[in-house]
Formats: structure tokens, sequence, C-alpha cells
């Protein structure tokens, strides 16, 4: 099975082949749409689940599934088109696979009534296929056409409804940012090539061990290109801005590429290169600093979010900052752990969040309302129309927040344990844990805000709208429900010894990262009392955040949108997101601009070329001719003159 | 006589009558003058043809029949051209037919 698991790229890619030409010849034949889009997913889980089962009973950790030699450049350099399927990426596809078919059977319901179901279900495959390519690839250039190829189907989904110009627009945020990152990676793999000469994993896993001395400058470079490369993609400090704004697509394409899967291909990345990583010390530390920032500044710019979306973007960039806290802390186990976790229960956000616009767009549009379904100014005391959503989105916001013993608890504590634990190595990591610390009193703050205004309370959406409120169906809620167990049983695939379990994913992930954690000083252990004091904060962190924030939003009084004052102080600063798009605008757009509008456009274009290059030439011809033309005056004495005059002139010269 | 010794002052009267047709074309504006004077030029060249003749054989001779032939030829095309031009503008003086120009 594990040498057929191109299986479970291939059949997504059937799917999206199949519905875009449906969406081009039969845009309305619904129901055939959903069984393709849904059914080759489920096939796709099954191949996944075959191949995990297989993984699992094998002595070998590692198989590379070897399809077709794509660029046999030269000796040195040949590149096969190669899936690797290991411990690493077997977890991975379950999870895009489980959790994208999840997703793939909501939007069956959520997108149900709107004209380009086809195409969103062709590009929702599409994606599937790149991000399977990303995880599975063997080698670097693989990995990077699925890395390409996601950024491609996120630019599509974000800008899915491109009538609206704002839409589009946040569609070519995501990409250009994307694109920075990506020119990162390139410079990475030239650079490995460059000093290596392979560019696999495992190649580079071993070449880089044997070549290069840990602390040099080549490994350092190599992470940090790719690191630009895992900003990018996984939205961080700097690139982190494209994200919020990527909520501009349907919701459950959020849930799906903008919370559980692509963003988390940055981490995944610096999993898969964890020996470049370790190699280089330095490195490892920016990744740390710049994911405890990236988890807190996101975590400060959420409090103060009316859009029930933006709150849920702004925790995932913070949440993706934790990951990269932990690869960073080199628990790269811990990492992955809480992609997982994440995946569960941001998924489950998104998608409950999903049904609560579902149902206001509903009963807005019957009301003849023009209030913004996704403004949380409009909700409240949803509870009692939508409970099947409120409970499970409370599981998730629970699991967020980091009570246990809900999934996110055990990943976010295992982080900042690791954190902390490297704190005795270097002081940094005792600020990372510091900030990271304070991000998980927020999240829990932020959240328990997002619940209290749209579940608790008075509606305020308007009477006319209220009666028209409705728990979506049950494709809806369905997915919804398996995402809750998940939430809830997930930390068990790595429950901790002080719980009672065996870390099983750690184990699981051992071989993937043998050979990097070879490079580095094991974590220090934390003694046990200090290890019951940090969970005890944590936990304290998390009650304190949720109690703070169900009451300070109970005892405020909202108003609607419209009615809103200005905001104050640092909340004007956390709502406006510290003016960093402002500040982005100013210091890269602005000047872009014009540098191609006045430099290159109307200076090099225009004037240069246009005007001293073509329009000089075809003025120096018409001088010259003009000149010329002087000589045909009509005088037919003057051309005998002339005429004479070169005879002469020529017999001058015959005879000497 | 030896016909040799003529050659030099043959040489010296055809060169005076193309330098005076070449004079008379330049300076000349009537075009019917102008045009005898291209004749002057072709029979000062005949001259110098059938003085060569007398030393290299009878084909400068012969290239003498051809020259009148073509200037025979000339003279009718030419002046049924200045002939037109006439009729046209009341005119045969050169300066003023100058309708071709850049």
């Amino acid at each position: 099975m594990i040498q057929l698991v191109w299986l479970a790229v291939l059949f997504p890619l059937l799917g999206a082949v199949i519905n875009a030409a449906l969406a081009f010849r039969r845009p309305m034949a619904k129901t055939a749409v959903s069984i393709v889009g849904v059914g080759v997913m489920a096939a796709a889980f099954a191949v996944a689940l075959a191949v995990f089962r297989e993984l699992q009973q094998s002595p070998v950790a590692s198989y590379s599934v070897v399809l077709w030699h794509w660029m046999p450049v030269t000796d040195r350099l040949s590149i096969d088109l190669a899936f690797q399927v290991d411990h690493l990426s077997s977890v991975m596809l379950l999870v895009i696979t489980g959790v994208g078919g999840l997703i793939h059977l909501f939007s069956v319901g959520y997108m149900r009534s709107d004209p380009g179901y086809a195409r969103y279900f062709a590009y929702l495959n599409l994606f599937i296929v790149f991000m399977l390519v990303l995880v599975l690839g063997a080698s670097l250039p693989v990995s990077f056409i699925g890395w390409e190829g996601v950024g491609l189907c996120s630019y599509l989904l974000i800008g899915f409804w491109y009538e609206v110009d704002a839409n589009s627009n946040a569609g070519k945020k995501a990409f250009l940012a994307n694109r920075i990152g990506d020119f990162g990676v390139l410079i990475a793999m030239f650079l490995i090539w460059w000093s290596l000469g392979t560019l696999d994993f495992t190649g580079i896993m071993m070449q880089g061990g044997a070549h290069w001395s840990r602390g040099s400058t080549m490994p350092l470079l190599v992470a940090l290109f790719l690191f630009l490369g895992c900003t990018g993609k996984s939205a961080q400090i700097p690139l982190y801005v494209w994200l919020p704004d990527a909520m501009a697509g349907p919701t459950p394409v959020s849930a799906l590429i903008h919370a559980a899967t692509m963003v988390t291909a940055g981490v995944f990345l610096v999993v898969r290169t964890a020996a470049v990583f370790t190699l280089a010390p330095v490195a490892l530390e920016v990744v740390a600093v710049v994911g405890a920032l990236t988890a807190f500044f996101a975590a400060t710019i959420g409090l103060r979010q009316y859009d029930i979306k933006k709150v849920l973007a702004y925790s995932t960039v913070s949440q993706l900052g934790y990951m990269f806290l932990g690869v960073g802390t080199t628990a790269f186990a811990s990492g992955i752990f809480h992609l997982i976790t994440h995946a569960f229960f941001k998924a489950l956000l998104f998608l409950g969040a999903g049904s609560v616009i579902h149902a206001m767009h509903h009963a807005l549009h019957h009301a003849h309302s023009h209030a913004d379904p996704q403004d949380m100014r409009n909700m409240g005391g949803l509870r009692r129309a939508m409970p099947w959503t409120f409970a499970l989105m409370g599981i998730a916001t629970l699991a967020i927040a980091g009570v246990p013993p809900f999934a996110g608890f055990f990943s976010k504590d295992e982080i900042l344990g690791a954190a902390f634990a490297r704190g005795s190595e270097h002081p940094i990591y005792y600020v990372c844990w510091a900030l990271g610390l304070a991000a998980a009193l927020m999240t829990a703050f932020y959240m328990s805000r997002l619940v209290a205004m749209t579940f608790f309370g008075k509606y305020r959406g308007g009477e006319k709208s209220a009666e028209h409120l409705h728990e979506a169906p049950w494709v809806m809620t369905g997915p919804l429900v398996i995402l809750a167990i998940l939430t809830i049983g997930g930390g068990l695939i790595n429950l901790p010894h002080f719980a009672g379990g065996s870390s099983w994913l750690e184990h699981w992930l051992a071989p993937v990262v043998q050979v990097a954690m070879m490079m580095v000083t094991p974590t220090p252990e934390i003694p046990s009392g200090m290890e019951t004091t940090l969970i005890a904060l944590a936990i304290v962190a998390a009650v304190t955040g949720l109690v703070g924030g169900y009451v300070l939003t109970t005892r405020s009084s909202i108003v609607t949108p419209e009615h809103a004052p200005e905001e104050r102080g640092i909340w004007s600063l956390l709502y406006h997101k510290y003016y960093v798009d402002e500040v982005y605008h100013r210091l890269i757009v602005d000047p872009t601009m014009w540098l191609s509008r006045r430099a290159l456009w109307q200076t090099v274009d225009a004037f240069l070329i246009d005007r001293i290059g073509v329009g000089g030439t075809a003025r120096l011809a018409e001088g010259l001719g003009w000149l010329g033309s002087r000589l045909q005056n009509g005088q037919v004495a003057f051309y005998v003159t002339m005429f004479a005059v070169g005879a002469v002139l020529i017999l001058r010269t015959l005879v000497r | 006589m030896d016909t040799r010794l003529l050659l030099g002052p043959t040489l010296v009267v055809s060169a005076i009558l193309f330098v005076l047709g070449v004079a008379g074309v330049l300076v000349r504006r009537n075009a019917i003058v102008v045009f005898m004077c291209v004749e002057l030029m072709l029979n000062a060249v005949n001259l110098t043809f059938i003085a060569f003749a007398q030393l290299h054989g009878v084909s400068g001779q012969i290239m003498v029949f051809f020259v009148m032939t073509v200037a025979a030829a000339e003279a009718a095309v030419g002046l049924a051209i200045i002939l037109a031009i006439f009729r046209h503008t009341q005119s045969v003086d050169l300066a003023h037919i100058n309708l071709l120009k850049g």
C-alpha cells in the first residue's frame, strides 16, 4: 500500500479535474459535484489510513516512492518525482485528508446556494492535491511544487467571490506576501545544491551533517532563507499581514487553508529540514523568538477585533507562533503535536463560526437588513437558536484556551515547557516562555469574549431577523461533531507521562528528527516540582482569561457597529492592528508604486525608451531624409551641375 | 600624310566641342538650346571615336553609327517631350519646369 501512496494524490486530482469540467459544462449539477468532491476525499483518507497502518507495522521508518525521473540535469543533480512516506508525512497525510474531508462535507451545506459551487469544489480538491504533494515530497523541488500550488489555490479561494474588489485584492495580497517567502525557499534551495549537491530531504540531512559544522555560516544562511519562506506561508512576523485579509474567502476555506493545513506548511518544512536548523543554533533562536513575538502580538490584536473571523484569524497567527516557538526550541514533536490539535480545534472554531455566519446571513437577509453578518456586535444570545453550534464551539474554545483535558492544553503546555527548559541554556528562551504564557492568557480572554459576544446576552441583530435564526443542517453540524470528538480526545496521541500517557507522537516522530537531534543538546529536564508549577500557571492563565473575558464582555454594554463609539487609546491601537498595514503601505507599497509609476513607467519607459529611443530614431531618420530631399529641388540645371561635378570627380580618381 | 599626326589636333577639337556642349547644358535655360548642346557633346564624342578608329580599326566607326542612331531617336523623343511641355506651360524655360522636387 505504501508504494500506492500516489493514489492519495490522484483521487483529489481526479476530483479537481471532474469538478472543473462540471464547472464549465454543468455548473448546476450540485449533487454530482458533492459526490465527486467529498467522495475523492473519503477515498484519499482511506489510502492515508492504509498507508499509516502499514507503516505502523513496518520495521522500516521511511520509504521513498519514485514515480518517475523528473529532472536528470547533470550527473550530480538528478531530481526524481518521488514521495517520501515516513512517520511525519503519514501523520500529515491523515490530518490533511481527514480534516480536509470533514471540511469538504461541511462545504456541501455552507456553499449549497452559491452559483460557483462546482468551481469551489474544483479549487478545494486541487488544494488537497498540492498540500499532499507538499507533505509527501521527498525532495525540496517536489515539495516546492506543492508549496507553490497551495499558494495558488489559496489565492483562487480567497478571491473566490471576485466580484467584490476587496476580495480579489485580499487574494493578491496573500499571493504577493507568499511570493516573498517563496523567494527565500528558492534561494535556500540554490544554496543547498551549491553547497551539498543534493536536494533530497534525506540527502540534505546526511550531507549537511557531514559537510557543515555546527554554527557555521552556510547552514545559518540556508535555515534563515527557509524560515523566510515559512514566515510567508505560515503567517509569521513580518509577513503575517496577508492571513487576516484572507478571511475574505468562504469560511470553510478559512478553516481548511488558513487555519488547519496550508498555514502549517512552514512548521512542517522546519521539521522536515530540522537537521539544517539544528546545525544553526542562531537560526533556531530566531525561529523561537519570531514565533513567540508573533504569538504575543497577534493575540493582543485579537483582543479588540469585532469580526468573528478576524478574531479567529489573529488567533491562528498566534497559534502558529506557538508552533514555531515549539520547533525553535527543538521540541519538533511538540510543534507537530500542536499543529495537529490546532488543526482540529481551529477547524472546529472556523466551521462553527461559518455556521454562525450562515445563520446570521440568512436571518439578516430575510429581515432585509444590511448589517454585517460577521460582526459580533450584531450577534448575541445565539445559544438559544443554535445549541449545537454553541456547545461545539464552547468545546473548541476550552481547547484553544488550554483547559485540561482538551487537546490544546497538552500541546500548548509542552511547547511552553520546552521553552522554559531551554531557558537554562539561554535566557532569551525565558522571554519566549513569558511571551507565550501571556499569549495563552490573552488567547483565553479573546476566545471567551468571542463566545460571550456571540452566544450570550441579548440578540442585537434586530427583532425582525431574530425569528429567522436557525441551527445549521446536519451536513454542517455532523463534521463539527466529529471535529469536537477529535478536539476532546486529540491530546491522547501525545499524552505526557505526568498524565499517565506514553507520549506516543514523540516516539513516533523520533526517527524523523533523529539526525537533527544529534546536533543539539537534549532538552534539559525540568524538576517535577517546577513542572507542576508551570502546569498550574498555564491552567491559571487559561481560567483567568476565560472568566475575565466572559465577565468583562457580559458586563460591558455592547452596541451595534453603527452606534459604536470611537476606539480610544491602546484599544484604538489594537483595533487598528498596530497600523501595520498602513506602515507597510507607506514603506513598501507606496515606494514600489512610485518606482513603477514615476521612475520605471514615466521616466524609463515613456520618456527614455519611447521619446528618446523610439521617437528619437524616427526623428533622426526624418531629419536626414529632409536634408537629402533638399538636393531634389526640381531645377534641372542644378542636377546637371551636380552630375558634371560628380563626373569630373570620378574622372579625377580614375585618371591619375 | 600620316593620319596619326592628326590625332592630337582632332582630339583637341573634340574636347573643345565637348566642353562647349557641357557649358551650354550648364548655363542655358532654354530647353531646346540645352538639347542642342547635348547633341554637340554627342558629336564631340563621335569625333573622338573616328579619330581613334584610325589607330584601332573600324569598331570605333561602327560605334559612331550607333551613337547617331540613338541621337536621332533621342532627338525625336526629346523634342516631342519639349513640345508637350510647351503646350502645357507655354514655356521652354527649364527654371520653370520644376514640379518634381522633394
